[in-house]
C-alpha cells in the first residue's frame, strides 16, 4: 500500500492509499477535482497532469518521450509535471504528495 | 461511384508522402487559401501558439471550405481566442461533462441497446440512415437535456443539416438549423426549463447576461460540430468490427479494452480532418513563411499517422497502450462534445459486442473529400450491413 495526497486547485486535500493502477485512476477514482482521465489513461488528453512535490521527483521519475511532447508548450508545465496516467503506483511512490495542474 | 480502398474499413492515408517531404500541403478555397499543416509536432505547436494564429477572426473563416460567405453569428466558444474563450469555455464545461455521470450513461445505454436491437430485428440495414444518424441525434437529446422526441426533428434533416457532400455550405440547409434554434430560443425565453437552451440564457459572461445572438453561436456548434463527426465515427467503427469480427469477439471477452478501443478508432478514422487558424502577424511554421493575416490548418487526421510518434500508424492497433492523438484536436479548443462523442462510441462497442455475433457489409459508396492534391476518405454515404444475432442473448 501506498498512501498518496491530492491537493487540488482550490487547495483541498485528499490522502488515499493504492497498491496498484495508475495515479490518474487513483484520481477519478476519488473524485479528485480536476483530475478527468477524459482518454482513459491513453496520454492524449493532459486532464491528468500532476505537479510532483519535488522531493519525490527522483522516486515517481522523469516522463516518457510521448509524455514529454504531450507536455511541452503546456502553460503550466514545470520540471516537477507528470502525467497521472503515466504514474505506476508502487510501494516505492508511500507518501507521495501530488498538486493538481491547472 | 468508385470506391476506391480495397476494403470498406481501410482509410488510407492520403498525406503521408507530403507530411515526410515537405511537412504541409496547399489548398484554395475562394480565392483565401490554406497552408495545411500536417506533422503532429507542428499541429500540436499551432494549435497552442493562439496568440500567433487566431480563431478570433472572421465568423466561419476558420472553417475550411470558407463560411465567411454565408454566416454571420460567430460560433461560441469555437470562433473566439484567450481570454474571452477561457470565459465563456469555463461557462459550458460542466454542462458538456455531464455524461460523466451514471443517469446520463443508464439513459443512452438504454437509447442504444434499443436501436442495436431493432437493427438485429431487421437483419440488413443502410447504418448511415437507420443507424448513425438515429443514434446521434436519439444521444444528442441527452446531451441538451430536451425530449427524445425532438431527434424525431433533426433526423428528418437527413445527414447534411449543414454541408452538402463536402462542398460550401447549402445555406438553405443550414437556414433550417438557424430557423430550428431560433425557434427554441424563442419557446425556452418564453417558458424556462432545465435544457440547455434555458440554461444559457441565465448564464453570465462579460459581465451581463448572454445575449440571444451568443446563445445561438453556442447552439449552432452544437448541433453542427457534434453532427457528421459523430455518424461518421459510428459508421466506420461499425464498418471496422464488421470486418474485423475477432476483435468483436475480443470487446466480448474483454469489454475493459472499450475505451483503449474508442480511441484508437478516433485516431484512425479522425472524423475531423482539419481546421484553420488565421496568422495574426507575419510568421513562419515548419520552415514555410505564412504571411500576415492568411489561413493555416491543423490537419488532424494527417498527424494522426504521424510514424515519428505512432507505431504502425496505417494499422488499427485496438489496444493501443500509448495513444496521444489529435482526432479532438490539442490545446485550449479541443473538443467540448468528447465525452459525450466518447461514451456515445463506447456504449455503441459494448453493445454491438453483447448483442451481435457478426456483421456482414454488402454494398456501400464510400464518401471522399477532396482537399487540393489530397483525396481523403472520411466515412460513407451509405453502407449496407447484415447483424447476426448473439444467439444466448435474445
Ligand atoms: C467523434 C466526434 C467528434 C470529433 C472527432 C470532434 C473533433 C473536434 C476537434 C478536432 C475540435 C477542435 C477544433 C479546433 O481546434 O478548432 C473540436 C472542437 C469542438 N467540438 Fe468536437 N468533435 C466531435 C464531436 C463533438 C460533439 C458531439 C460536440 C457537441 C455536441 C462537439 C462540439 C465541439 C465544440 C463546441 C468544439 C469547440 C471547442 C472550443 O473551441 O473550445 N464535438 N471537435
Ligand atoms: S488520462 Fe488522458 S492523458 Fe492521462
Amino acid at each position: 500500500m501506498a498512501k498518496i495526497t491530492f491537493i487540488t486547485r482550490e487547495n483541498e486535500t485528499i490522502t488515499t492509499e493504492a497498491a496498484a493502477g495508475t495515479i490518474m485512476e487513483l484520481g477519478v477514482r476519488q473524485g479528485v477535482r480536476g483530475i478527468d482521465g477524459d482518454c482513459g489513461g491513453v496520454c492524449s488528453c493532459a486532464t491528468c497532469h500532476v505537479h510532483v512535490a519535488p522531493e519525490y521527483m527522483a522516486i515517481v521519475g522523469p516522463p516518457g518521450d510521448i509524455e514529454s511532447d504531450m507536455l511541452e508548450l503546456n502553460d503550466n508545465v514545470t520540471e516537477y509535471s507528470r502525467l497521472g496516467c503515466q504514474v505506476q503506483i508502487t510501494e516505492d511512490l508511500d507518501g507521495l504528495v501530488l498538486h493538481v495542474a491547472r | 461511384m468508385d470506391n476506391y480502398s480495397d476494403k470498406a474499413s481501410t482509410f488510407p492515408d492520403p498525406f503521408g508522402l507530403a507530411r515526410e517531404t515537405r511537412g504541409f500541403g496547399e489548398v484554395e478555397d475562394q480565392n483565401d487559401p490554406v497552408l495545411m499543416l500536417l506533422r503532429l509536432k507542428d499541429v500540436r505547436k499551432t494549435a497552442r501558439d493562439w496568440q500567433s494564429f487566431r480563431s478570433g477572426v472572421t465568423p466561419g473563416r476558420i472553417v475550411v471550405p470558407s463560411e465567411v460567405s454565408i454566416r454571420q453569428t460567430r460560433q461560441i466558444p469555437f470562433e473566439m481566442d484567450p481570454p474571452e474563450h477561457t470565459e465563456y469555455r469555463a461557462l459550458l464545461e460542466s454542462w458538456f461533462r455531464r455524461p460523466q455521470q451514471p443517469d446520463y450513461q443508464i439513459a443512452l445505454a438504454g437509447l442504444v441497446s434499443e436501436l442495436i436491437k431493432s437493427v438485429v430485428q431487421k437483419g440488413t440495414v443502410e447504418v448511415v440512415s437507420e443507424l448513425a444518424l438515429r443514434l446521434q441525434s436519439q444521444a444528442l437529446t441527452l446531451l441538451l437535456n430536451v425530449p427524445l422526441a425532438e431527434a424525431e426533428t433533426w433526423i428528418g434533416w437527413g445527414t447534411h443539416v449543414f454541408r452538402s457532400e463536402g462542398e460550401a455550405l447549402d445555406s438553405q440547409k443550414a437556414s433550417i438549423l438557424y430557423d430550428y434554434i431560433d425557434q427554441q430560443i424563442d419557446k425556452a425565453l418564453q417558458q424556462p426549463g432545465e435544457d440547455l437552451y434555458s440554461v444559457l440564457l441565465a448564464s453570465r459572461a462579460q459581465g451581463r447576461t448572454l445575449t440571444r445572438e451568443e446563445v445561438s453561436g453556442v447552439m449552432i456548434l452544437t448541433f453542427a460540430g457534434g453532427r457528421d463527426t459523430v455518424i461518421n465515427a459510428i459508421t466506420n467503427s461499425i464498418a471496422y468490427l464488421a470486418e474485423h469480427p475477432h476483435q468483436l469477439e475480443r470487446l466480448r471477452r474483454e469489454p475493459e479494452t472499450a475505451g483503449k478501443a474508442v480511441e484508437e478508432l478516433i485516431r484512425y478514422f479522425s472524423p475531423l480532418t482539419h481546421m484553420g487558424r488565421v496568422a495574426a502577424t507575419d510568421t513562419e511554421v515548419c520552415s514555410h513563411a505564412v504571411r500576415a493575416d492568411s489561413r493555416v490548418s491543423l490537419c488532424w487526421a494527417s498527424a494522426n499517422r504521424d510514424a515519428s510518434t505512432f507505431e504502425n500508424p496505417n494499422e488499427v492497433v485496438l489496444d493501443r497502450a500509448l495513444n496521444p492523438h489529435v482526432g479532438f484536436g490539442f490545446g485550449h479548443h479541443n473538443c467540448l462534445g468528447a465525452t459525450h462523442a466518447r461514451l456515445v462510441l463506447k456504449t455503441l462497442l459494448t453493445t454491438l459486442a453483447s448483442r451481435v455475433s457478426t456483421m456482414e457489409i454488402h454494398e456501400y459508396e464510400e464518401n471522399n473529400e477532396d482537399w487540393g492534391e489530397f483525396r481523403r476518405k472520411v466515412g460513407f454515404h451509405r453502407i449496407q450491413v447484415k447483424f447476426n444475432p448473439l444467439q444466448q442473448n435474445n
